[in-house]
């Protein structure tokens, strides 16, 4: 069904479009016109975008679906919903489902499960070593054929270094990327929050900032040895973006993501053993904070991501350090990124590209812009609607985020997958 | 956070889950309380009718007669009704969730639930989904507190010493897994102390301990120069992983309380410990039997202090409770 989304302030950071723009979509689903319609484009549906911005559909590095293993948490079909709610039409699901993907028809099958709810595409990351046991490599290259983007053992640490060494080599070989969740596993030992002030007063086991620094400095030293094409994920120290900076300076192939709430809450947000603010890696100090705010400022840290991770209610329901970590954050995804326009860290064309375009060219695929013949997936969302988030408005089937009862701006009013609009909220 | 949890719409103590934030107020107020019943167990029949009617569960995950006992104690002696339950933190690998096992107890019409849990926000946790008319007392959560500790040993502290402003306090020994000292450190300094010191190896200190507003040493002689109190903790070697110290041998040679440490405290310093003891790893058996020992007046101390916040949370309101009002300090 061909569409014209009429009189929005159209935003498409790729492009370095930034102003009021109509955009045109054809029937087959692609981008047919930017500003001015093409030749005999007669609409047959129009969106009136006035006062709304249009923009790329997000791409979101990072979110757990749960299916196949967890479907008591969510499933793809939940949390596709959710993905599209949120102005999300692109996203990666970690392979540390249950069974791994670590086969080319565990990454198909995820893929035309995904492609029968017909709401936003979905990437799989493969994983790095069979079963992310940390010892044999996968099938990477037949992975890669399958569909998988990436390749990462999710959050289960490679504890050998020659391993992740053979890893990388071999990912190189085949120009694939690598994502990373560095951290010492010795140094984190039990610990479940940040090693800090409030921690400490908790009398909970801490995670120290030298383990993601040894964790990341390992890895980095491995990348410099194999050169592949590397991508840390969810860094939350302001050392290991310093050395996150450094590497690139050098010319490493290095890029990293923050996930949305690393940029806006810290270790306090666990006072009264808050179980719904933990996460792994923790929320650490104002100053962690402030580092990674200037490093997405600054560019080296390219892309924001939700680490979305729907909970059951009872994953919460228990002791800070017996509770389970994770936020479901596809639905916060859109509104904590303006909110960092809104505090002037960034403008606005910025904001958008860390949630499309860098994230798109991170995975190396056709997304994240919205060029005339390219795929027409596109957010259009309201930057000024203020609402707030409860369970009834989380379309997730996960409500745990810390989130939950405050007042947050700016929210998706359509989304549009493939030309076909998939999503919109009664307004 | 807490705050909110502990006291209840009009101010009145609700449960009893840490130290932190609560005001000099409060901690004297059930200091004095705690004053008022010393002479219950002092008498023949050595019982008051303030917890009549009303059930109490000891509810113990994790191991412990001393505080166990003295609960119980405390809770009969107000004629309250106690039941002990020892429950083994794998039971919940049967596959019933912590606030399971509570909802069930609860739905025995009980009142007063006493929690130890090896997991620091397990009362936290139990308080904050109890029913209003249920009321939790921490009887100890992993690392993060055990305030009614604090309170017997601030207790015992005002009982030798009387003000607090003037004292020098150390607390020695394994303070990175010590919940006593977290909540005694809290105590002391809402109640004022001059100076709280914490003596240990690096290993043995958690990261930031001045943010506790405490003075940290890793020199034991200097450490307890001139301090009025010296509190030794047992070295949690069950709760220790990696290497935090070479050996017990070593520990005793540069942290043990000897006689000759306890002399560079001021002549008239009292020693303490929560216990249990390790005799010849923290502390020497002449200093722990000495006559600057206060060890086992905490204990008896540890009754009149449970019974006083018990009747607080639980007991009918101040004015008809004959005996917190008799002997009350002014408070300030």
């Amino acid at each position: 069904m061909s569409l014209l989304v009429r009189g929005g302030h159209l935003v498409d950071p790729a492009n370095r479009i930034n102003g009021k723009r109509d955009l045109y979509i054809d029937g087959r689903g692609f981008v047919a016109g930017v500003g001015s319609a093409p030749d005999d484009f007669k609409p047959r549906r129009v969106i009136e975008a006035d006062g709304l911005v249009v923009c790329p559909g997000l791409v979101d590095l990072r979110a757990r679906l749960r299916e196949p293993g967890l479907e008591y948490k969510a499933t793809l079909e939940s949390e596709l919903a959710a993905a599209v709610a949120a102005g999300i039409t692109t996203l990666c699901c970690p392979p540390d489902t249950n069974p791994v993907i670590d086969t080319p028809a565990m990454a198909q099958m995820i893929q035309s499960r995904a492609w029968r709810y017909g709401l936003a595409f979905i990437h799989p990351l493969g994983a790095l070593t069979r079963g992310l046991q940390g010892q044999q490599l996968t099938d990477m290259e037949s992975l890669d054929e399958a569909g998988c983007v990436a390749f990462t053992n999710a959050l289960k640490p490679i504890t050998d270094s020659l391993v992740m060494r053979r890893a990388m080599e071999y990912a190189a070989s085949f120009d694939l990327t690598v994502f990373l969740h560095s951290e010492d596993p010795w140094l984190k030992g039990v610990g479940c929050c940040h090693e800090g002030e409030v921690g400490m007063r908790l009398g909970l086991p801490g995670i120290p900032e030298a383990a993601e620094t040894a964790g990341v400095a390992r890895d980095l030293a491995l990348i410099d040895q194999t050169r592949v094409r590397a991508h840390f994920c969810g860094l939350s120290t302001a050392r290991a973006v310093q050395m996150l900076g450094e590497a690139q300076r050098r010319g490493l192939p290095v890029t990293a993501d923050v996930t949305a709430h690393h940029l806006h809450l810290t270790e306090h947000d666990l006072e009264g053993f808050n179980t719904q603010a933990h996460v792994l890696p923790p929320l650490r100090s104002r100053r962690d904070r402030d580092a990674l705010r200037r490093a997405l400022k600054g560019g080296a840290i390219g892309a924001i991501c939700s680490d979305h991770q729907p909970h059951e209610p009872d994953a919460k329901l228990a002791p800070f350090s017996d509770s389970e970590p994770g936020i479901s954050a596809l639905e916060t995804l859109l509104p904590l990124t303006l909110k960092l326009v809104d505090e002037k860290l960034l403008a606005l064309p910025e904001a958008v590209a860390l949630v499309t375009s860098r994230p798109a060219d991170i995975l190396g695929i056709d997304a994240g812009r919205l060029s005339v013949g390219s795929t027409a997936d596109v957010c259009v969302f309201d930057p000024n609607e203020r609402w707030t988030l409860t369970g009834q408005a989380i379309v997730s089937r996960g409500h745990n985020s810390p989130f939950l009862g405050r007042e947050l701006k700016g929210r998706a009013t359509h989304t549009i997958v493939g030309g076909k609009i998939v999503y919109e909220r009664e307004r | 956070m807490t705050q909110g949890l502990q006291f209840d719409s009009q101010g009145r103590l609700k449960h009893f889950l840490t130290i932190e934030g609560l005001s000099r107020r409060t901690i004297l107020e059930i200091l004095d309380t705690a004053e008022s019943f010393i002479s219950v167990g002092q008498r023949e029949i050595k019982k008051v009718p303030l917890l009549r009617g009303k059930t109490v569960v000891n509810l113990f995950f994790e191991a412990s007669t001393r505080t166990r006992t003295t609960f119980e104690i405390a809770a009969k002696r107000l004629s309250a009704d106690v039941i002990n339950l020892a429950i083994s933190t794998s039971s919940t690998s049967k596959g019933e969730t912590l606030l399971d096992t509570v909802r069930n107890l609860e739905a025995m019409h009980t009142e007063l639930f006493v929690v130890r849990h090896s997991l620091a926000g397990a009362a936290h946790l139990i308080a904050s989904h109890v029913p209003p008319h249920v009321h939790i007392i921490n009887a100890g959560d992993g690392a993060h507190a055990h305030p009614t500790q604090a309170m017997l040993d601030v207790f015992t502290i005002r009982s030798h010493k009387g003000e607090f402003e003037k004292l020098k306090v150390a607390i020695v020994g394994d303070i990175l897994h010590s919940r006593v000292a977290r909540s005694q450190i809290q105590a002391l300094n809402a109640l004022g102390a001059a100076e709280v010191r914490v003596i240990a190896p690096k290993t043995l200190l958690p990261t930031a301990v001045e943010r506790l507003r405490v003075v940290p040493y890793s020199d034991m002689r200097r450490g307890l120069e001139d301090v009025d109190v010296i509190m030794m903790l047992r070295l949690q070697r069950e709760r220790m992983r990696g290497a935090l110290i070479p050996s017990e041998q070593e520990y005793f040679r540069v942290y043990g309380l000897t006689p000759e440490r306890l002399a560079r405290a001021k002549p008239d310093a009292i020693v303490m410990h929560p216990g249990p003891m390790n005799r010849g790893l923290e502390i020497d058996s002449a200093v722990a039997d000495g006559s600057q020992s206060v060890i086992l007046p905490q204990v008896t101390n540890g009754i009149a202090v449970r019974m006083a916040i018990m009747a607080l949370i639980l007991g009918p309101p101040a004015e008809v409770r004959p005996a917190a009002r008799r002997g009350t300090r002014a408070t300030a």
